[in-house]
């Protein structure tokens, strides 16, 4: 069971905004993402709204998936909406006890609450159209200007990757490890915070050396294999933009043109 | 690649002069304890010494801590011999500069299958030696194509290595290294951690290699039904190489083995208990097949 947790939680399907290179969609979501940032205007909210749903639609991800992505931040988005309303002054509009409701609190906690949303769901729009692998990809191929300051760029993207490849099967190992020492008549439900916490004592141990035998291991098997560092590497699959890149970009402007005069403007 | 199609088929008649060469070969372990003394020496490896020809399916057997682990990491340069000399395809191991072409001369497959896969879609993963090696884009989609399809594991391309079973992992390990098209593979113990099944798969996949592709294969395991088909097994016990020759030979020699902690194939252990007992046959039987002829045979003779 537990070997079928997806990382990144990708969404197969064959669609325009998947077969995007990676790259794009990466730039693409940071600018969306700073767009919702610098301009407070409803009609600017209302132009990144659309913009959303009609990447969407075209990304063929089922709303009720992109719905889901939202339950985990729902206990801060409703948190930030009352912080918004009920501490910001203003003209009173209700008031009861020591607590009072502005104008202003209303409006802000209205911008503030759309924002959150449409930040979640524009990069949950990412995560579920490209691959772990492939964002990686795209990462390492951003960061290279780094190189010039000597950061090990290479190096950080075959890390992520590891990681992506270990997780799961460490989750398993830690699953395995849990019911061995179960099985030894460990308890790892009973007592307060402090108890339970030291009952995975026993199960962090043999997890921790097993981690360093296999690092251990897959560095040998990784040497056996030529690799030496990034130095002369070729790629399998390397990263080129096409056609639809240059106009996703095309559009991506068009759409940052169009917030920064709705915002000055209107 | 410059050798592409040089290293693509050795064959026993091209080459008959020695592909490996290990002379002397000596290695310790040195435990220390943590002031940095020196708590114990173990020797793994003691004054080895054999040879290898292009073209031949070698399997070392001996138990757990019997060296043969040592010995495997030291032909394709993961371990350098402290004593003695490598001499792998006319490169001495300990050449720093023929680092990367001893190891893509002489691939090598692990025991755990989990802990070797580094993509983490199977096409990958076969991708990661060609392209550490330099190799242009096209033909890196090349090989993978062609070592996959080798394995049987082409229709796997796009999984996740998590799904597939041990001895599919391991099949896709050794595709990773046919990827780099070594002269020689080196399996060591690539079957211990799998079922019967797994064992099966992987032991036919090396055959595979050895009689059709015309790879040198090093097989280490300390199964003794992998070894059957061998052309030659040497023996390994605390460090040193105890016994050399055919599987025949060597299997000749059950309580020679037994004192080694080995246990021989249960068709061959049976035939020698039988012959224990006074029946006349052949010494190192192998298979069941031999095993019912030679009965049959002394049936007939007997009336």
């Amino acid at each position: 069971m537990i070997r079928d947790i997806t990382l990144g939680q990708y969404y197969q399907k064959d669609s325009l905004i998947h077969r995007l290179d990676p790259r794009t969609k990466l730039v693409g979501t940071l600018a969306y993402l700073v767009s919702l940032f610098i301009f407070t205007r409803p009609l600017v909210f209302a132009l990144a709204a659309v913009f959303l749903i009609l990447v969407l639609i075209l990304s063929r991800v089922p709303f009720s998936y992109m719905l889901k992505g939202l339950k985990p931040i729902l206990f801060i988005l409703i948190f930030t909406l009352i912080i918004n309303m009920l501490f910001t002054r203003g003209t009173v509009i209700f008031s009861w006890w020591k607590l009072n409701i502005t104008i202003e609190g209303l409006k802000q906690a209205g911008s503030m609450g759309i924002r959150l949303v449409l930040l979640i769901l524009g990069s949950n729009l990412m995560t579920l159209t490209t691959t772990p692998t492939r964002l990686t990809n795209a990462m390492e191929h951003l960061m290279r200007p780094l190189k010039l300051l000597r950061v090990p760029v290479h190096e950080i993207a075959m890390m992520m990757s590891i990681a992506l490849r270990f997780i799961p099967i460490l989750l398993e190992e830690t699953d395995r490890i849990m019911k061995a020492q179960l099985a030894r008549g460990a308890d790892f439900e009973s007592g307060n915070a402090i108890k339970k916490a030291k009952s995975f004592v026993p199960v962090l141990v043999p997890l921790f050396i097993s981690a360093f035998r296999r690092a251990n291991d897959l560095a040998m098997a990784m040497e056996a294999r030529c690799y030496h560092g990034g130095k002369g590497r070729t790629q399998y699959k390397p990263l080129k933009y096409k056609g639809r890149d240059f106009a996703a970009y095309t559009v991506l402007i068009l759409y940052i043109a169009a917030v920064v005069v709705l915002g000055k403007l209107c | 690649m410059k050798k592409k199609n040089k290293d693509k088929q050795p064959s026993i008649l091209k080459k008959a002069s020695s592909f490996l060469s290990i002379r002397n070969l000596k290695y310790e372990y040195i435990r220390r304890d943590e002031e940095n003394n020196v708590e114990g020496i173990t020797t793994a490896v003691d004054d080895v010494s054999f040879d290898v020809k292009a073209g031949e399916f070698i399997a070392v057997l001996g138990h757990n801590g019997s060296g043969k682990s040592t010995l495997a990491k030291h032909i394709n340069a993961i371990l350098f011999p402290e004593e003695g000399e490598v001499i792998l395809d006319g490169m001495d191991t300990k050449d720093e500069e023929k680092l990367l072409d001893i190891r893509r001369t002489a691939g090598m497959v692990f025991q755990n299958p989990d802990n070797q896969i580094i993509g983490q879609v199977v096409d990958e993963d076969v991708a990661f030696g060609p392209e550490n090696m330099g190799v242009p884009t096209a033909e890196i989609a090349q090989r993978v194509e062609e070592s996959l399809k080798t394995l049987g594991m082409w229709e796997f391309r796009n999984a996740s290595p998590n799904r597939l079973s041990g001895g599919q992992k391991q099949r896709v390990s050794i595709a990773s290294v046919i990827a780099m098209h070594p002269k020689c593979i080196i399996l060591d113990e690539p079957t211990a951690m799998l079922d019967p099944r797994g064992r099966y798969e992987v032991i036919r996949a090396a055959r595979a290699l050895n009689e059709v592709e015309g790879i040198t294969v090093i097989l280490i395991t300390h199964y003794m039904e992998e070894v059957i088909h061998a052309h030659r097994v040497l023996v390994m016990d605390k460090g040193k190489v105890k016994m050399e020759g055919t599987p025949r030979e060597i299997f000749s020699r059950v309580e020679e083995l037994k004192r080694m902690r080995l246990t021989v194939p249960q068709i061959t252990e049976l035939a020698w208990e039988l012959k224990k007992e006074g029946l006349p046959l052949s010494d190192g039987i192998l298979t069941r097949e031999e095993l019912v002829r030679e009965l049959t045979e002394y049936k007939h003779r007997k009336g």
